[in-house]
């Protein structure tokens, strides 16, 4: 397991998790996790299905509501009640969503919710508010589209849209939960060199949960595996997502995750 | 045809009751179409009645009644729709059996003659007194004013109560902000609709705006255009034909929506896009 040393000065950990205990009704989704995130750092999150993923993200942006544990995000201590403020800080991806077709709101509109909660009760948006809209509307390649009713996109234009909702927050911390699930083959690659190349140059701390193993380890920094409600592993994409390692996580015998990996990966 | 009967102060007073609370349900329709809880609505407006038929029982105001108990049904199925957690439309249809089952209850205790309980359920504009105008009032500039006011939180928890929430939006407190405003309105309207009827006049304008606009502003104002053009065209119908004011509103939105969704744009999607794809080209 690879894990910052003590040594590390505060401010270089952005996000510090330790012994987080979340649970939703009956079933404990984190089990005790700890981790550590430095400023700048692009972390990939895998695991199966029911892993805890989503509530590890969930903790991070202030809406997991723990048992045990201690979470400081951005300086800032985890506890009931008190994320909005937080929230306003880091961005959020989620998964594709269902959206009502005749939902009555443009593109541009959607986006600019991204500036909402920083812009504050009683405020309305103003010029520079727009330009920055417009601004990451173009970085994500959707200025085409910014007329467009929100329902009429495909799910790889929604995730777009949504990247750039989160942008517009002027995020110092951005998650991505599965934000390439059910996109084809394409959308999914096109996604992650997005999210690589907006980590890249707006200097970002990334938390990226995903399924898509081939395009990892050339964006990753980290990869953390999570598998029923731990941190099984810790540690660079090239020496932790081997064969072996993905066979023990998804309970599948090695020759089986070698044949499909080889399926996945698509030729260059 | 004669129209003196304009200038009567009751009919005077059911033309300001229309446009006041035309308004108001018409704009809170806006909120229940798009957050599609329509059910929500009509479990409100039916413990509002059984509310109003408690006070009328026990001898207290019907309006508190009214009132107390539609905020008490939102208070139940608010969290359970917030959550998710039990599907919404089963724990829904249960407390609107309940609060049908309570209003018929109360009307079956309470002594003497129920003609009271019976103008609750259909409802009577034209007996609309000047208390009533200004209950109407404040509540059609208080909902109004909220919207305005708030128009990017609620348009962003309307959107998707998750997003609203991951940018930093109190959307929980926003969601609960709306059903207070859906319980105060419907309590407002109630006597002057009637509990069975008060819920299509928030739906009908409000659904038939929605087949007609891809901007969430034109809704809204669409919307309150329509329920005053119901309840002024439903009460002339009333006045011409005789009939109760209630019901002649209520078929008068029915049949703006009918016309809205015929017309919808949004019904031919596809011709609409083509449009767009000729203007996009260079």
């Amino acid at each position: 397991m690879v894990k910052a040393e003590d040594g590390v000065s505060m401010d270089n950990e952005l996000i510090v998790i330790e012994n987080a205990v979340v649970s939703y009704r009956e079933d404990i989704a984190l089990r005790g996790v700890s981790l550590k995130v430095s400023k700048g750092e692009f972390v990939g999150i895998i695991g199966p299905n029911g892993a805890g993923k989503t509530t590890l993200l969930t903790v991070v942006n202030g809406l997991g509501k723990l048992l045990e544990g201690e979470v400081r995000v951005l300086g800032h201590y985890l506890a009931a009640g008190n994320g909005h403020s937080l929230r306003k800080r880091v961005g959020y991806v989620p998964q594709v969503q269902n959206i009502d077709p005749r939902m009555p709101i443009c593109v541009r509109e959607v986006v600019m919710i991204g500036r909402y909660g920083i812009l504050g009760l009683f405020r309305r948006p103003g010029r520079s508010d727009y330009e920055i809209v417009d601004e990451a509307l173009g970085l994500v390649g959707m200025s085409h589209l910014a007329q467009r009713p929100i329902g009429h996109l495909s799910g790889g234009e929604l995730q777009r849209v949504s990247i750039a909702r989160a942008l517009v927050q002027q995020p110092e911390v951005l998650l991505l939960d599965e934000p390439t699930a059910s996109l084809d083959w394409k959308a999914q690659s096109d996604i992650l060199e997005l999210v690589k190349m907006i980590h890249d140059t707006r200097s970002l701390t990334t938390l990226f949960v995903t399924h898509d193993l081939s395009c990892l380890p050339v964006a990753c920094d980290r990869v953390v595996l999570m598998k029923e409600g731990n941190i099984w592993g810790e540690g660079s994409p090239d020496e932790l997502l081997t064969d072996i390692n993905l066979g023990l996580l998804y309970d599948m015998p090695v020759s089986v995750v070698e044949k499909r990996r080889k399926k996945a990966v698509p030729v260059n | 045809m004669d129209f003196s009967i304009f200038g009567y102060q009751f009919m005077q007073n059911a033309i300001l009751s229309a446009f006041l609370g035309g308004i108001a349900c018409a704009t809170i329709g806006v909120f229940v179409v798009l957050m599609h809880m329509p059910f929500i609505g009509v479990c409100m407006s039916h413990a509002a009645f059984a509310g109003a038929l408690l006070g009328l029982w026990l001898g207290f105001n019907p309006l508190v009644g009214a009132f107390g108990l539609s905020l008490l049904s939102a208070a139940i199925i608010g969290p359970l729709a917030d959550r998710g957690e039990l599907s919404p439309e089963t724990s829904i249809g249960v407390i609107f059996s309940l609060m049908l089952g309570l209003a018929f209850l109360f009307m079956g205790l309470m002594p003497g003659t129920k003609s009271g309980a019976l103008e609750l359920l259909w409802g009577s504009i034209l007996t609309n007194t000047r208390s009533d105008i200004i209950l109407l009032g404040i509540v059609a500039v208080v909902v109004v004013a909220l919207v305005f006011l708030f128009f990017k939180e609620i348009q962003a928890t309307i959107f998707n109560r998750d997003t609203a929430l991951a940018v930093g939006i109190p959307a929980a407190l926003f969601l609960y902000g709306i059903l207070f405003l859906t319980g105060a309105t419907i309590t407002a309207s109630l006597r002057s609709i009637g509990g069975l009827l008060i819920f299509s006049l928030i739906l009908n304008p409000a659904a038939a705006a929605y087949q007609l606009t891809y901007n969430m502003k034109k809704m809204f104002l669409l919307s309150a255009a329509f329920g005053v053009l119901s309840g002024w065209v439903g009460l002339l119908f009333s006045y011409f034909f005789n009939a109760p004011s209630g019901a002649t509103i209520v078929v008068t939105s029915s049949v703006i929506f009918l016309i809205a969704a015929i017309f919808s744009p949004k019904r031919k999607v596809k011709g609409w896009q083509s449009q767009l794809l000729q203007e996009e080209q260079p």
